[in-house]
């Protein structure tokens, strides 16, 4: 493992979907700027992140408990995790969370190596809530296959070309996604 | 074995359904397998039986609130998911920890370790067929719930900790009571080897089956003894230390055999070393308080994201919230072990005798209600 060239390999990929991402971002600063004023309010400890170079931010291990945090477009996260498969890391988990004021969902892949010095790397994408749509990452990882299955389950976030996107914790006849912030039980 | 696969003059398979309700899969777990004659084609498990959604309710109350769920994923070494939710929370707040909590922490969390060990240990023969080793593992694993109820007041389902401590400190009949409970143990793991680990069917079974690489280990992401029994050095406690884990001297059995064998070998080693680690522990135990004294009633973590490991009885556990400012957690994650060290069971059993099958997921130490969550 190398962890300076995992850095400017994902750096690389990053800014190469920048482009791309600028029309997003653009949309995303109004609600985010409320969502802060609101925070300001709540607890004077605003959030004091640097801000992201060409989509990476290199984190305090000690503060958050990774060292590398990358924003990917929803289409580089399988080029994001052949990039870290060649490197040798772990795929530990893939998650959702769930943007409503947005209109987003964010998919969340955290990746560790295991083969000695700690190295933790998180790799996020977002993608509209209307069309959820994300390439799957089995292919590289088979590992991912239930957590992506999991992911869908709970939150309905379509992992395209994934081999069996079925209920997995909730039974066959489940019709809703209980992790969806709008979901009544 | 895999080579025999389809060679059977019929050429069919068959379907085969193990669980939900089946001795070996030591709760709700459900298998679908595919056979042909008495080898495995396709192994399908079927999780959710016991799925209660503990992320929804990381989501919808106060972050102390959340406490009592963390006894409930793994009811075998819950106090390491108490250690896992501490630490997240206490990094993400910023609340520090007396030195006597950690050492408290490590002392019940190693013990609590050892329990879990000695269950799979009694049980996972018992898969085998042999009962006489169940009765030990529990007679020395009752004396650690004893212990452990002197200072939690629960025997299994653990709600121990608190953020910046523990929620009762230890006294010293639980410190001679552990000493002596020490003494006791260490003698009778050399006996567990010869009634256990030398017997001829015993080797039979778990010798070269099971083969689960390293390679395999990492593109699923299997951990704890499942990755250690692949010749894979990687224990959170030394590559990622929390807590005062790095003032303690112990090793991390690791085998290369990577079969079913080296699992079991690496959870009998690291009974030993839990008990070097509570030995030392203590020895070296500061006085002071066991609790923080200044922990807000109320705590909200600055916005974003954390994560925090810890080395559970079966692997990494790691959690992962979003924060959003609010008393309220934004998005709780919970990654237990058996989850991913599960996953490879399809991959690994194709062409498996079913006997053998079944012997390598004991091999696993799953406990379902920490996978379904």
């Amino acid at each position: 493992m190398d962890r300076a060239k995992i850095k400017k390999e994902l750096e690389m990929l990053a800014a190469e979907g920048l482009p791309a991402e600028e029309p997003t971002e653009e949309a995303a600063p109004e609600p985010q700027a409320a969502d802060e004023e609101q925070d300001a309010k709540k607890s004077k400890k605003a959030a004091e992140e640097p801000p992201r170079v060409n989509g990476l931010l290199e984190t305090d291990y000690n503060a958050r408990g990774f060292h590398l945090d990358v924003q990917v477009n929803p289409d580089q996260v399988v080029a994001a995790a052949e990039i870290l498969d060649r490197e040798g890391l772990t795929m530990e988990m893939v998650t959702g969370v769930d943007w409503l004021k947005e209109n987003q969902f964010e998919v969340v892949y955290d990746y560790s190596y295991t083969g000695g010095e700690l190295f933790r790397v998180v790799v996020r994408a977002r993608i509209d809530r209307e069309k959820p749509d994300i390439p799957t990452i089995s292919e590289v990882y088979p590992g991912a296959n239930w957590h992506e299955r999991e992911t869908w389950d709970l939150f309905g976030i379509n992992f395209v070309g994934h081999p069996q996107l079925e209920r997995f914790l909730l039974p066959d006849d489940a019709d809703f996604h209980p992790l969806r912030k709008d979901f009544k039980p | 074995m895999s080579t025999l696969l389809g060679q059977s003059q019929l050429q069919e398979t068959f379907e085969l359904n193990i669980g939900p309700q089946h001795p070996a899969t030591h709760g709700v777990l459900r298998l679908k397998v595919t056979m042909d004659g008495e080898y495995i084609v396709k192994a399908e498990p079927v999780l959710g039986y016991i799925h209660r959604m503990h992320e929804k309710m990381g989501e919808n109350r106060t972050w102390n609130k959340f406490w009592p769920n963390l006894g409930r994923l793994d009811y075998l070494s819950a106090i390491a998911y108490n250690h896992g939710y501490a630490g997240l929370v206490e990094r993400a707040a910023g609340i520090e920890v007396p030195e006597r909590a950690e050492y408290i922490r490590v002392i019940t969390v190693e013990l609590n370790r050892i329990q879990s060990h000695l269950l799979w240990f009694g049980a996972f023969v018992l898969d085998l067929g042999g009962f006489t080793p169940l009765m030990y593992a529990f007679d020395e694993r009752e004396q650690i719930l004893d212990l452990l109820e002197s200072v939690t007041g629960s025997r299994l389902t653990y709600c121990y900790f608190r953020f910046g401590g523990v929620y009762n400190d230890i006294d010293d009949d639980f410190i001679t009571g552990t000493r002596a409970f020490i003494k006791r143990f260490r003698p009778q793991i050399p006996m567990y080897h010869d009634l256990v680990t030398g017997n001829v069917i015993l080797m039979e079974r778990l010798v070269d089956i099971g083969h689960v690489s390293s390679e395999m280990c990492r593109k699923y992401g299997a951990t704890g003894p499942v990755l250690r029994g692949s010749g894979v050095n990687f224990d959170i406690r030394k590559n990622e230390p929390y807590s005062v884990y790095p003032e303690f001297d112990f090793d991390v059995p690791v085998y290369t055999e990577c079969d079913s064998m080296a699992r079991y070998m690496v959870r009998m080693k690291e009974m030993e070393q839990s008990l070097r680690i509570i030995e030392q522990a203590l020895d070296k135990i500061p006085d002071g308080p066991y609790i923080a004294e200044k922990v807000p009633k109320m705590i909200k973590p600055v916005k974003g994201d954390y994560h925090f490991a810890v080395e559970a009885a079966r692997g990494t556990f790691s959690m992962r919230t979003v924060s959003d400012g609010t008393n309220q957690s934004y998005r709780m994650r919970l990654r237990s072990p058996t989850y991913s060290n599960l996953s490879l069971f399809e991959e690994a059993s194709r062409g498996m005798l079913l006997a053998d099958a079944l012997a390598f997921m004991g091999s696993l130490d799953l406990v379902i209600p920490e996978m379904d969550r």
